[in-house]
């Protein structure tokens, strides 16, 4: 345990106008488990991407070997035997095992012809497939293995090019319990080969069972480290919270009216064997929370029309109402802010005025012919009201900045009647000025009656805009917070799965 | 938008005139109104083929459509006798049928248009050239559809009936996909279909609806080419017509990729497409080369749109870069207690528990 593989130190990442990663330093020694944790958006993606070579960093060494980097390249990682295990596999799914783990090595044979020697790689693969117990041949198409054997296939294709460093980012994530204990099993078979495990993951039991010592990252700093007989969740979770909060909320004019939309065991394809009950009161902001992939888009994707529901039904002011399509939806009024505006928001080669309209044209036609005048007119109303800077309503979407785009994507819809919202994500990257005229629109439209849900993965915004915080996890609503109980440390144990033991107040 | 069509037009104009010029047989009246007819003919189903392409997909089986309806246009004239109406109803059913079969399965299904089109044209083909045991059909000497063939193959003073369809159909459709709700909704859908969805709008019944369009037109168009060669041999009737509708649309500045082109950029694409094919044999090109010809304008055509178009793009990119970069900054001074920003952006850090 002596050894150490590499060092980072000092290492610096800065963007326009954030800085990812701050004077950030990891050692890692042969044959440990690190455990690498934090929020969604602490930086421990872009450190694994500096270590593999994806991404310089600004400032600081990498030291490997006795030998200072400014930056690797990829090769130059891969060479160090910097192995990467992705959250989504990045595996070739029309190729066999044997060549997905060679892929751009390929064993050749017949000289000049450079044909593929299969059956040189697969006799390769087999050993190392057997050290993992895994239970399929090498010659198997990818298409045709699970998530957790995908898994192994990466694992042995680090093996095969001498990996002394493994790097698996949520691993477990799509995993069942039983592939989990596995993958636990062999990752402590690697290290007792002394083969080291950066492993990251939001799942503190797991890092609980398999790491020897944890480093904390917050807001792209380093802010912890745990050793093995130091852990424990709570000392775990008071590391990765405790930035101070500045106060974003504005209270609602008036209490939340009754009535709104209830949420009554609605079941997703994503879950499909989980329920979501939740319920917005008209005239408030329920903040949803929870980690990347706790189901939250799923939820207003079914609820908008755009996902089938499996189960469950929709209420508004305790009548159903039928979403089988966006266009039920809407009727409805129940509208979503998509999480991807360039994607699913906006036609970005379309001017603002045909975004504005784009889901309410047939208000401004006759006939089906859409009058001019009219539609002009509701489009100037957007941009002014929401105060888009613009040159002229016949600007294409894709020529604005991020928070102008977010806001015709809402002028679409307050062009029409809301009576149920959900921004998914509402402010990702937009600049801090829109950010808040965002949140000003938002108390705007509660204050006039529209239920709002907000889903969010940045705390502060969760914590600071909401009325209510429902936090999410793994399919299902975990529990649900009024503001006296709001605190990082609250969110995070609903997020990881934890009940609320003890409900901690708010810190001042 | 507009720029597109007024090069297009004007490319039209120089060709004609130099051609003129070279060959004064060229704008004779009687050549003019020769390709006036053959424009109208190919201008109306290039039409239809236009409105699928706008949705990003393609119909390769109206040259084998023309085929199957021709074949059941005739034998329903001469050999069941049908009045004219009914058959000329029949076939226009015929075609919007085949167009909703084919929109069904690129929709509902989400089979790719390429291959649902492809195999249509296989397939029609095929059942053409069966039905009539790949015997050509004509019509007899009787007089079966005197008043049909009339209005499909007459003239107006002097301007043939099929250039004024065109015309008329080309002021409709572009009212359509110009001015009306599901113009809009076409074009947002051939861009991003996603963004549309999100948008409530119905893109499966858009897209399928372009794809019946296009069948229906083809039924027209088959009636048309009927009294035009007045038979129909079912292995060679319509050959390749898909691909001059496909050529039409491109030049006339339809993206295969969808969401772009105009009704009029389809006419002119169709009529410089004739006037080339007319060019070939005015100025004594061997006919051979006709499709050559054809190939090379249309390739030099689109390479100098998408050069012109880039640069366009390069021109607004700057323009919104000199825009954003002198009021970003005030902005960002002006909120005197900054809320920070995404999770990632650093604040100093103070225990809160």
């Amino acid at each position: 345990m002596v050894e150490i593989l590499f060092e980072l130190a000092g290492i610096s990442k800065s963007y326009p106008g954030v800085m990812a990663l701050d004077d950030v330093s990891l050692r890692v020694y042969r044959g440990e488990v690190l455990g690498l944790i934090g929020e969604n958006g602490a930086g421990k993606s872009t450190l694994m991407r500096v270590l593999g070579g994806v991404i310089a960093p600004s400032e600081g060494v990498i030291r490997i070997g006795g030998t200072d980097h400014a930056r690797l390249t990829v090769n130059e990682a891969t060479q160090a035997g910097i192995a990467f295990v992705h959250q989504e596999l990045n595996l070739f799914e029309n190729l066999d095992v044997a060549a997905n783990v060679f892929i751009g090595r390929e064993r050749l044979v017949g000289g000049p012809l450079k044909l593929v020697d299969n059956a040189q790689m697969r006799a390769r693969v087999t050993p190392l497939l057997e050290r993992l117990g895994a239970d399929f041949a090498p010659d198997t198409l990818v298409d045709d293995l699970s998530i957790a054997e995908r898994q192994m296939v990466e694992i042995a294709k680090a093996l095969s090019i001498d990996a002394r460093v493994i790097i698996m980012d949520e691993p477990t994530s799509s995993l069942t319990i039983s592939e989990t204990e596995r993958l636990l099993e062999v990752i402590a078979d690697l290290r007792a080969h002394g083969i080291s495990v950066i492993y990251i993951s939001h799942r503190l039991t797991e890092i609980m069972t398999c790491a020897d010592r944890v480093v904390v990252l917050r807001d792209g700093r380093t802010v912890g480290e745990l050793t093995r007989d130091a852990l424990s969740h709570a000392a775990m979770i008071r590391l990765m919270i405790g930035r101070d909060l500045k106060a974003l909320h504005s209270p609602p004019k008036r209490p939340p009216q009754p009535g709104g939309c209830d949420i009554v065991g609605l079941v997703t394809s994503a879950f499909p064997d989980r329920q979501i009950d939740l319920s917005v009161r008209h005239g408030e902001i329920l903040g949803l929370a929870g980690l990347v992939g706790a189901g939250r888009t799923s939820l207003a994707r079914a609820a908008f029309g755009i996902d089938p529901l499996l189960g469950g039904e929709i209420r508004i002011d305790d009548a159903p109402v039928d979403v089988a399509s966006p266009r039920d939806a809407i009727r409805q009024g129940i509208y979503l802010m998509p999480e991807d505006r360039k994607k699913s928001g906006l036609v970005l080669e379309l001017p603002i005025r045909e975004n504005v309209t784009l889901a309410s044209l047939l208000n401004y036609a006759r006939m089906w012919l859409v009058s001019g005048p009219a539609e002009r007119k509701v489009a100037k109303e957007q941009v002014r009201r929401l105060s888009i800077k613009v040159p002229s309503i016949d600007t294409e979407a894709v020529t604005l900045s991020g928070g102008n785009q977010q806001k015709v994507v809402l002028g679409k819809w307050l062009s029409m009647q809301p009576r149920v919202m959900f921004f998914d994500e509402p402010t990702r990257g937009v600049d801090v000025g829109a950010k808040s005229e965002i949140y000003a629109l938002m108390r705007e439209l509660a204050d006039q009656g529209v239920a709002i849900v907000m889903i969010s993965s940045d705390m502060e915004e969760v914590i600071g805009v909401s009325d209510r915080i429902a936090v999410m996890h793994e399919g299902s609503v975990s529990g649900v917070l009024e503001r006296p109980q709001f605190s990082e440390y609250n969110v995070l144990q609903l997020a990881i799965g934890h009940a609320l033991d003890t409900v901690e107040a708010a810190a001042p | 938008m507009i720029r597109k069509e007024l090069g297009l037009a004007l490319l039209l104009v120089v060709i004609s005139a130099i051609t003129g010029a070279i060959n004064p047989a060229f704008l004779s009246l009687v050549n003019l109104l020769n390709m006036a007819n053959l424009i109208g003919l190919f201008g109306v189903f290039a039409l239809g083929e236009g409105l699928v392409i706008i949705t990003g997909g393609i119909d390769l089986s109206l040259g084998s459509m023309f085929a199957l309806l021709g074949v059941i246009f005739i034998d329903l004239l001469t050999t069941y006798e049908v009045p004219w109406p009914l058959a000329l109803l029949a076939v226009l059913l015929g075609g919007l049928a085949l167009g909703g079969i084919q929109g069904f399965l690129v929709t509902r299904l989400k089979m790719q248009p390429f291959i649902v089109t492809l195999c249509g044209l296989l397939i029609y083909r095929g059942a053409a050239r069966y039905y009539t045991s790949d015997s050509t059909r004509g019509f007899g000497y009787g007089d079966e559809a005197g008043t049909l063939s009339s209005i499909a193959s007459g003239h107006v003073a002097g301007i043939p009936n099929t250039f004024i369809l065109l015309i008329i159909l080309a002021l409709v459709l572009g009212v359509l996909l110009h001015r009306s709700v599901y113009g809009r909704w076409l074009y947002a859908v051939g861009k991003n279909e996603e963004a549309a969805r999100f948008s409530g709008i119905n893109t499966n019944l858009v897209i399928a609806t372009a794809y019946i369009i296009s069948g229906g037109l083809a039924g027209v168009s088959t009636v048309l080419f009927v009294f035009y060669t007045n038979s129909v041999s079912p292995s060679s009737f319509g050959n390749f017509y898909e691909l001059y509708a496909i050529a039409a649309a491109v030049l006339g500045g339809c993206s295969l990729r969808g969401g772009e082109g105009s009704i009029l950029g389809i006419v002119l694409g169709t009529a410089l497409l004739q006037v080339l094919q007319n060019l070939v044999n005015i100025l004594g090109i061997p006919n051979s080369l006709n499709f050559a010809v054809m190939g090379t304008v249309i390739l030099i055509g689109v390479l100098a749109d998408q050069q012109l178009q880039a640069r366009r793009r390069r021109k607004v990119a700057l323009a919104s870069v000199a825009r954003t970069t002198p009021r970003s900054a005030p902005l960002q001074g002006q909120t005197s207690a900054p809320l920070r920003g995404a999770a990632v952006v650093p604040t100093h850090t103070s225990d809160q528990t």
